[in-house]
């Protein structure tokens, strides 16, 4: 792949607290090509939120802090970055769509001046230009222009995501990251909101990295999937490969766990445990005391991420050992 | 209605806005039978929680009878007519499971403390021992270990604190519960744990439940018949394999189909539904549903469609739902 966007090596980033160090990520390696969308899941606490805001360098310090790492955009490293030259970068090369559009919004602005805000900062253009853009924006989200001098509580939850989306894509970004952009919104509304986003992306061909914890929304419209468990990615493939035949343990334990809707069970297959404390996390492979064919040597060693077949890393030698001689996992 | 542990006649609760009257549950009529689970879905504001609340009088209804079965197997009690003494009675048979496990919970107090509060308001034991060996046998049967008695609800994560929730809805020996988006504030690994233990809880005790979700794999998971809710009315009630394999209302298929599925290559076709839910302020006389209904005909829009059998057991309130069974 010799057309990469966003390299990141080995990044780690502690949160430093009273009860200690939080190793929030650690050691994750992550590459996305141009023009590919990437589907990050884990669940609450497995450090995808962490990892955005490192992207954008938008962790707060204190207490939290980039330890180590690099994160390679286009072939340069941000963490070199003054503070001057992220500000150009946010918003007009990476931009970023939360999760909760209720407070992402100024409740005391009106949209069309949230969207020309983003527009000022990073074109030269003068203001009645900047709100025309604006409007354009709106209308390209699927928001009548009549409503652009409407305040947020004016606006319902699907339609205050749209205008975040709108923000968002204002600049032409290279990178979209979104975190949990439907996890607020009700199912008919989510589609509504996942449809425009499929299309907005093939317009704006930008690259995004989409945070989930719905497996479903990844099926939908990702090209590869990156699954995060304790601050680090174990296993990493395009989306027919995992979906079809995933490897780490974490990850069978998760595609099972959910309830299917053409199957009837008796009993959900569940992982025992609960996801380490990230204060604490165990020594070697962090999933290993949830794991059911841990042995001796998942307690010491980390596992590194090893190819299985062309595409598809998974951080347990074992799993891709036995995938790789053809046995059953 | 003779099998039936809970009737719903005519049911209404309207809240009074400066706006107007707020139909957040319009004339809805259900039975559920002992040991059955009623899943009831739909999306935000569509009255299922106020529903959930209505039926165990957390809310007082605006009209309607919610008839419970009385003890003795004869008869029933209506719980919206019951007396401030009656009620005291009757709360003991009927329970509720809230949705955030952060914030239903008293910070202040401990695991013991909150488990034991239902017995103790109820004065249940006279004797610390007997009551020791209850809370020792609820916490045993909701999977919280021993040691976790005298912590505090922060000091534990979403699943253990909805685990504190359902253990307190189950001091009482109730026989019906409403479990109120129980699982929804968790994570899937997490859900499933949860979903076995209220899925084993039932085998063993025969609970009635009302499964209140918008998660509709999670719902189907967990029901024997579902009823499918829109601004405070139910449109399509059903067994749960037949809601899925044929929706009748148009409601129900577009909200099937928005379901983003853990699967590559499904086929189906997406209905994506124009527009946002209406007010449910002062709701038109029609149907309701017909403003984002792509079939809507000049019918759909003056004349409000009855919830009636279309197939055996199978109910639905479209004006085409019997149409729509011969194609």
């Amino acid at each position: 792949m010799n057309d990469t966007m966003l390299d990141i090596k080995d990044l780690t980033i502690h949160y430093e607290v009273e009860s200690g160090t939080v190793h929030a990520v650690e050691g994750l390696n992550l590459t996305l090509g141009r023009g590919e969308s990437l589907g990050f899941v884990g669940e609450t606490g497995a450090g995808k939120t962490t990892t955005a805001l490192g992207i954008m360098r938008l962790i707060p310090n204190p207490p939290g802090k980039i330890k180590s790492g690099e994160i390679i955009f286009n072939g340069e490293n941000l963490l070199d970055k003054s503070e001057a030259e992220m500000r150009k970068i946010r918003g007009e090369k990476i931009a970023m769509i939360f999760q909760d559009p209720m407070t992402s919004l100024n409740p005391v602005m009106t949209v069309d001046k949230q969207i020309a805000e983003m527009i000022s900062l990073h074109k030269n253009v003068s203001h009645s230009e900047a709100l025309k853009l604006a409007g354009d924006m709106l209308e390209l989200v699927g928001i009548r222009r009549e409503r652009m001098h409407d305040y947020p509580h004016q606006f319902s939850g699907g339609m205050k995501q749209r205008v975040v989306i709108a923000i968002a894509l204002a600049c032409d970004p290279e990178l979209l990251i979104a975190d949990e952009p439907t996890t607020a919104l009700d199912v008919t509304i989510q589609a509504q909101v996942l449809e425009l986003m499929k299309e907005l992306k093939q317009k704006f061909s930008a690259s995004m990295i989409l945070i989930t914890h719905d497996l479903g929304i990844v099926a939908d419209i990702c090209d590869k999937v990156a699954i995060m468990y304790a601050g680090r990615v174990v296993e990493y493939a395009d989306k027919r490969s995992l979906y079809e035949h995933p490897i780490h343990p974490y990850t069978r334990g998760l595609f099972r766990s959910v309830p299917d809707i053409d199957e009837d069970v008796d009993e959900l297959p569940v992982i025992p445990g609960l996801m380490p404390d990230p204060v604490n996390l165990p020594s070697g492979c962090a999933f290993h005391p949830r794991c059911s064919m841990a042995a001796e040597e998942c307690r010491t060693s980390r596992p590194e991420m090893q190819e299985a077949e062309k595409g598809h890393f998974a951080a347990c030698p074992f799993c891709v050992k036995k995938f790789m001689n053809g046995e059953a996992l | 209605m003779s099998d039936e542990y809970i009737r719903v006649e005519n049911l209404k609760k309207y809240f009074a806005t400066k706006r107007g009257m707020l139909h957040a549950v319009d004339d809805v009529s259900f039975g559920i039978k002992r040991g059955e689970t009623l899943g009831l879905v739909g999306e935000s504001g569509c009255g299922k929680s106020t529903l959930g609340r209505c039926l165990i009088r957390l809310l007082d209804s605006t009209s309607g009878k919610v008839l419970l079965r009385n003890d003795d197997g004869n008869g029933y009690t209506d719980i919206t007519k019951a007396s401030p003494k009656e009620m005291k009675a009757l709360r003991k048979r009927v329970q509720i499971v809230f949705q955030d496990p952060y914030s239903c919970l008293n910070p202040r107090l401990s695991v013991w403390e909150l488990i034991a509060e239902p017995l103790i308001v109820n004065n249940i034991y006279s004797s610390k021992n007997e009551m020791r060996k209850r809370i020792r046998s609820l916490m045993d049967t909701v999977g919280l270990a021993e040691r976790l008695e005298n912590s505090y609800p922060h000091e534990l994560d979403g699943g253990r604190r909805q685990r504190i929730g359902i253990a307190r809805s189950l001091a009482l020996n109730p026989e019906f519960i409403v479990l109120d988006e129980p699982v929804s504030a968790l994570d899937v690994c997490i859900q499933a744990q949860i979903l076995n233990l209220l899925n084993a809880l039932q085998k063993e005790y025969k609970y009635t439940y009302v499964f209140i979700s918008h998660n509709l794999s999670v719902v189907r998971h967990v029901s024997d018949r579902i009823a499918v809710m829109y601004l405070g009315q139910i449109v399509e009630l059903s067994e749960y394999k037949e809601l899925f394999d044929k929706p009748l209302h148009p409601y129900t298929q577009a909200l099937l189909s928005a379901i983003p599925l853990a699967k590559l290559d499904v086929k189906r076709e997406r209905i994506i539904l124009e527009g946002d839910v209406p007010s449910p302020i002062e709701p038109p006389n029609a149907c309701r549903f017909a403003g984002r209904c792509r079939y809507a005909t000049d019918k759909c829009r003056s004349v409000p469609p009855a919830l009636t059998e279309v197939l055996t057991g199978h109910y639905a309130a479209c004006h085409y739902a019997k149409e729509n069974v011969k194609q």
